[in-house]
């Protein structure tokens, strides 16, 4: 081959060697195929001469003639490529190498990642932002992008919205297993330790379909980081402590490479606080004790490799005390009084109402690369969660018990080929088989199930693929067809299915009516069949613009909280009906982002449009008098939906140690049909901050931030209630947001080297500064108590 | 060949789960703790009772609306002897919820309360009237509220008579010993407001 293609070469070199204008210059850097990072070094060799690229991976031919050349490119562990060009048409050309071996060695390029997607807007956030979050939550990190807010309840339950979206829209993937824990309730947070990423991607859109095809709102993509395929032994610590909640975190990881491409990670991390504190009082039992740990190892070769992971994670969350509440008129009370009912002194103690959750993760990757075609990866993953929710009942001996205890066990197994041997093109195509079961322990609770026992089968199979159609226009595209079957039991009140109106669409489902107290036994079976596709281009012009536009279409088949939801939530002082005729959701969006990016500064404006049919909401309708008083019912509901938002950002270097960075993002949610705004949309919100770095001195990095959270002003309308206390119909302003509010953060760190691969990184960060008394529209406990007041934050990280 | 070898493993892997779940057992249709389905409020002066019943039929998580009923007046100028009972009948036999109560009697109270017509309330009970589960009698003495007296006034007319059931309360804060919600805090069981009258 190699010699065919010398001689090749030195055929069209003599062939050009006639008499003409030899004047023409060609330039462009070579660039690694599979992650887009310059190469330098690489040699570009033709007619005998050899070409060196620079630092940046650039090069510059000059006194080339008008004719074709086939320009041999190679680097260091890279398979030589032969490239023709017709230079009568082409002054620049970006050559890209298949540089498989560098994925084995640690890749560390500050702000170059690999994209999921070509088309989509997407963003990463890397090891500096998760180590300052690295005794909050994953939610609270992703916040720094524009575009992604978060719903809260309390403190440290934060759940990730996308474009204005959460929930079951978003996909996590935690080391490429999707999570599986029970992401249908709003108060369920990622089960997920945030030390245990090496990079976060955040795809805004369900256009990475490799991952999922129902990502209506998109996807959160954890990676570890990569162990190099040589013999090291390193580690790192970082210890953060915190004056508001009087705690903190430690976590610890130590990774051993071998040479031969085996390597063995283990990690770690605890996290404890008591009750935070708003300005004003103290947020009883909002204390947290958090732990977990995780284990890997493999081989990592060219040809093939495996690894296995195991990670366990442990929480333990206290719910604000006063957001136990007893009826609707205590809702009333909270509402109006602006202050919690409930506040104690200071304590670690996480008592009733809490939660308690337990996730499991393990999974077997293996891969193996067939030359000239591409990489076949198989893996299996096993997910356990185990939940309880206890809360303030009757009797001691009832509060010792769960009110809820479910366990979701789920198996998945992937199998995809990665076609990407050809220089312009790849593709990659794989299958999904899953299998989850729910088991509720009304045993153990004495509470109706909220959600019910039922087993859940998964089938998918997807195609991607992306085309260099030339050197500055690239396209993507795939589609993906999902099945999912649930098949649960479930008891319902025979009061509540008449009240449903069940027994004349789904009477055939009941197979048991003589159960006691008045129940009987459903057992819905619903397939559903979800098509998602996606298709867009990416384009670079003028040297440092790039365009990007992407259409996706995604479905998403109702969760089990949409379906089957039924019973007195006490934590969340509501009751929450599910219904069973909601069926799937289809999404069309439409996204594009004009990005500018050089040294001096750069800006990107990212427009979407989010058509969603059928949009699944939870929302209160009304209130159901019982003998504790009225409570406030939600109910779920479809409608069509459009969400239109845009994301903005802007960077400028003022010079070599000033740099200010400007985000924007607005986004709204309206029913199309009769012009309603939709529930817990994200109000806009403006941040700006300043930084100073400084390199000689230990590295300073400072900076001062400004976060500006307009009060949503499109919320739904208040439901009227009949308050028993007033014996009348008062309007509950369970929709009302509050104010806006303006807050300012400052955060500073410093490196020193302690020995040659020793390095000690001390950072301090004070969250709001200014102390300033607040409410978010996007907390469920804002009805009872102010967030958070000034946080200071002292962060240790040692790297050995 | 490897992956079909991979296939065949784990179809066959799918269909030893599948067949190994337990999907032709039914699940356990399990005993609600918590519900009081039937509230009944006794008085009488010896002579006339007067009766305050609530029924829920389903329970608090159902939507059928519970159906208060009050039979009987009250006579002006007249003290009433008071019991309430709680009960849970969607249990087959039907649940005493007033055991559980009596039980832990130090952590629960009952208030009964009325700005309405003159009318005042007494408890008449104590902790120590209780035995806990292990059927050893408190020895505090701050009222329970099971048992209680009703006193009307020279006021006749129609009035409002609120009964709540507090657990996890301060028994010792300010007023609360003698029937006054104020300071007592707590986690609400039972809130609910009848209408009567004296004549």
């Amino acid at each position: 081959m190699k010699r065919f293609t010398l001689a090749c070469v030195f055929l069209l070199g003599v062939s050009i060697l006639s008499a003409q204008d030899c004047d023409k210059t060609l330039t462009g850097q070579v660039i690694d195929f599979h992650d887009g990072v310059p190469l330098k070094g690489a040699t570009i060799t033709f007619n005998n001469k050899t070409i060196v690229t620079d630092s940046n991976g650039t090069y510059t031919i000059n006194g080339l003639c008008a004719v074709s050349y086939a320009f041999t490119v190679s680097h260091v562990n890279c398979n030589a490529q032969v490239f023709t060009i017709d230079m009568s048409k082409v002054a620049t050309k970006d050559f890209y190498l298949e540089h498989h071996l560098n994925e084995l060695q640690e890749v560390k390029v500050a702000g170059k990642n690999r994209r999921e997607t070509s088309s989509s807007q997407e963003q990463t956030i890397n090891t500096d932002i998760i180590e300052k979050y690295s005794s909050a939550s994953l939610g609270d990190a992703l916040r720094e992008i524009p575009g992604v807010s978060s719903l809260n309840t309390g403190t440290t339950i934060v759940k990730p919205i996308i474009q204005g979206l959460s929930g079951s829209r978003v996909l996590i993937m935690n080391n490429n297993v999707r999570m599986q824990d029970m992401e249908w309730g709003d108060e369920h947070a990622p089960n997920i330790d945030i030390n245990t990423a090496g990079s976060v991607t955040v795809v805004k859109g369900a256009s990475a379909l490799q991952y999922g095809g129902d990502a209506i709102g998109g996807i959160i993509i954890m990676k570890p980081k990569r162990v190099p395929a040589k013999d090291t032994l390193f580690g790192k610590t970082i210890i953060t402590g915190a004056t508001n909640g009087r705690g903190g975190s430690i976590s610890s990881e130590i990774v051993k490479g071998y040479e031969n491409g085996w390597f063995l990670k283990a990690q770690g991390a605890l996290k404890r606080f008591g009750d935070f504190e708003a300005p004003d009082y103290v947020l009883s039992n909002t204390g947290v004790f958090e732990k977990g740990a995780s284990i890997a190892f493999g081989v990592n070769k060219f040809e093939y490799g495996f690894d296995a992971f195991y990670s366990f994670y442990d929480t333990e969350i206290g719910i604000l005390a006063s957001s136990h509440i007893g009826n609707v008129d205590d809702l009333i009370r909270s509402i109006n009084s602006g202050q919690p009912d409930i506040i104690r002194d200071f304590t670690y103690d996480i008592s009733n109402p809490r939660q308690e959750v337990t996730h499991h993760l393990g999974k077997v990757t293996y891969y193996k690369r067939f030359e000239e075609l591409g990489k076949w990866t198989t893996q299996y993953d096993f997910q356990q969660n185990q939940r309880f929710e206890f809360d303030i009942r009757r009797t001691d001996e009832l509060s010792r018990r769960p009110s809820i205890d479910l366990e979701l066990t789920t198996h998945t197994l992937t199998s995809d080929f990665e076609f990407d041997a050809k220089p312009n093109y790849s593709l990659k195509g794989g299958i999904l088989l899953r299998y989850q079961e729910n088991v509720a322990d009304i045993a153990e609770t004495g509470v109706r199930r909220l959600i019910p026992d039922y087993d859940k089968y998964d089938i998918g199979a997807f195609l991607t693929g992306e085309f260099d159609i030339n050197e500055s226009l690239i396209m993507d595209a795939g589609i993906r067809y999902d099945f999912n079957r649930i098949d649960a039991k479930k008891f319902y009140q025979d009061s509540r299915w008449d009240e449903r109106g069940y027994e004349t669409d789904f009477s055939d489902i009941v197979i048991d009516r003589e159960v006691r107290n008045s129940q009987l036994l459903a057992n819905p079976v619903f397939d559903y069949h979800n098509i998602s596709s996606t298709v867009g281009i990416q384009y670079s012009f003028k040297e440092d613009y790039q365009l990007r536009a992407n259409y996706a279409l995604a479905q998403r088949a109702p969760n089990p909280a949409e379906l089957f939801s039924d019973g007195l939530h006490h934590s969340a002082a509501r009751i929450e009906l599910g219904d069973l005729r909601i069926d799937q959701e289809t999404s069309h969006k439409l996204s594009v982002s004009l990005q500018k990016n050089n040294e001096k500064w750069g800006w990107e404006i990212a427009p979407y449009a989010n058509f969603v049919n059928d949009y699944i909401l939870l929302e209160p309708t009304g209130t159901n008098l019982t003998i504790r008083g009225a409570f406030p019912v939600w109910e779920y509901r479809q409608t069509d939906a459009q969400l239109l938002g845009v994301d903005a950002k802007m960077y400028v270097n003022w010079s070599k140690h000033w740099q200010t960075d400007h985000n924007f993002s607005l986004v709204k949610g309206k029913e199309t049909d009769n012009d309603i705004p939709l529930i817990n949309m994200p109000a806009p919100n403006f941040t700006n901050k300043i930084t100073f770095t400084k390199k000689d001195w230990f590295n300073l990095q400072a900076s001062l931030e400004s976060q500006y959270t307009f009060r949503q002003n499109e919320f739904p309308p208040n439901i009227i209630v009949f308050s028993p206390d007033a014996q009348e119909d008062v309007e509950l302003e369970i929709n009302t947001p509050p104010d806006a509010y303006h807050l300012l953060n400052f955060d500073t760190d410093m490196e020193f080297e302690l020995g040659q691969k020793t390095d000690l990184n001390v950072g301090l960060t004070i969250n709001n500064i200014l102390n300033t008394n607040y409410r978010n529209y996007l907390n469920r406990l804002r009805y009872f108590a102010d967030e958070l007041g000034r946080n200071f934050l002292l962060r240790i990280s040692i790297n050995y | 060949m490897n992956l079909r070898k991979f296939l065949a493993v784990f179809f066959l892997g799918a269909l030893v789960l599948t067949s190994c779940s337990d999907d032709d057992d039914n699940p356990d249709p399990g005993t609600e703790e918590e519900v009081i389905t039937t509230m009944t409020v006794t008085l009488t002066d010896g002579t006339d009772p007067v009766v305050l019943n609530f029924f829920d039929a389903d329970g608090e998580n159902g939507p059928i609306d519970p159906v208060p009923t009050v039979t009987g007046v009250f006579k002006a100028n007249t003290t009433y002897e008071g019991t309430i009972l709680l009960l849970n009948t969607t249990e087959d036999p039907t649940e005493i919820v007033n055991e559980e109560i009596e039980a832990e009697a130090d952590e629960h109270q009952f208030f009964y309360l009325t700005e309405d017509l003159g009318i005042t309330i007494a408890y008449d009970d104590m902790e120590s009237d209780y035995v806990n589960s292990e059927g050893v009698a408190f020895t505090s003495e701050n009222p329970v509220g099971i048992d209680f007296t009703l006193t009307t006034s020279n006021d006749t007319g129609n009035g409002q008579l609120r009964i709540v059931l507090r657990h996890e309360l301060s028994k010792d804060a300010a007023g609360v010993s003698d029937g006054d919600i104020t300071n007592a805090g707590g986690s609400p069981d039972i809130d609910w407001t009848f209408n009567i009258s004296v004549e």
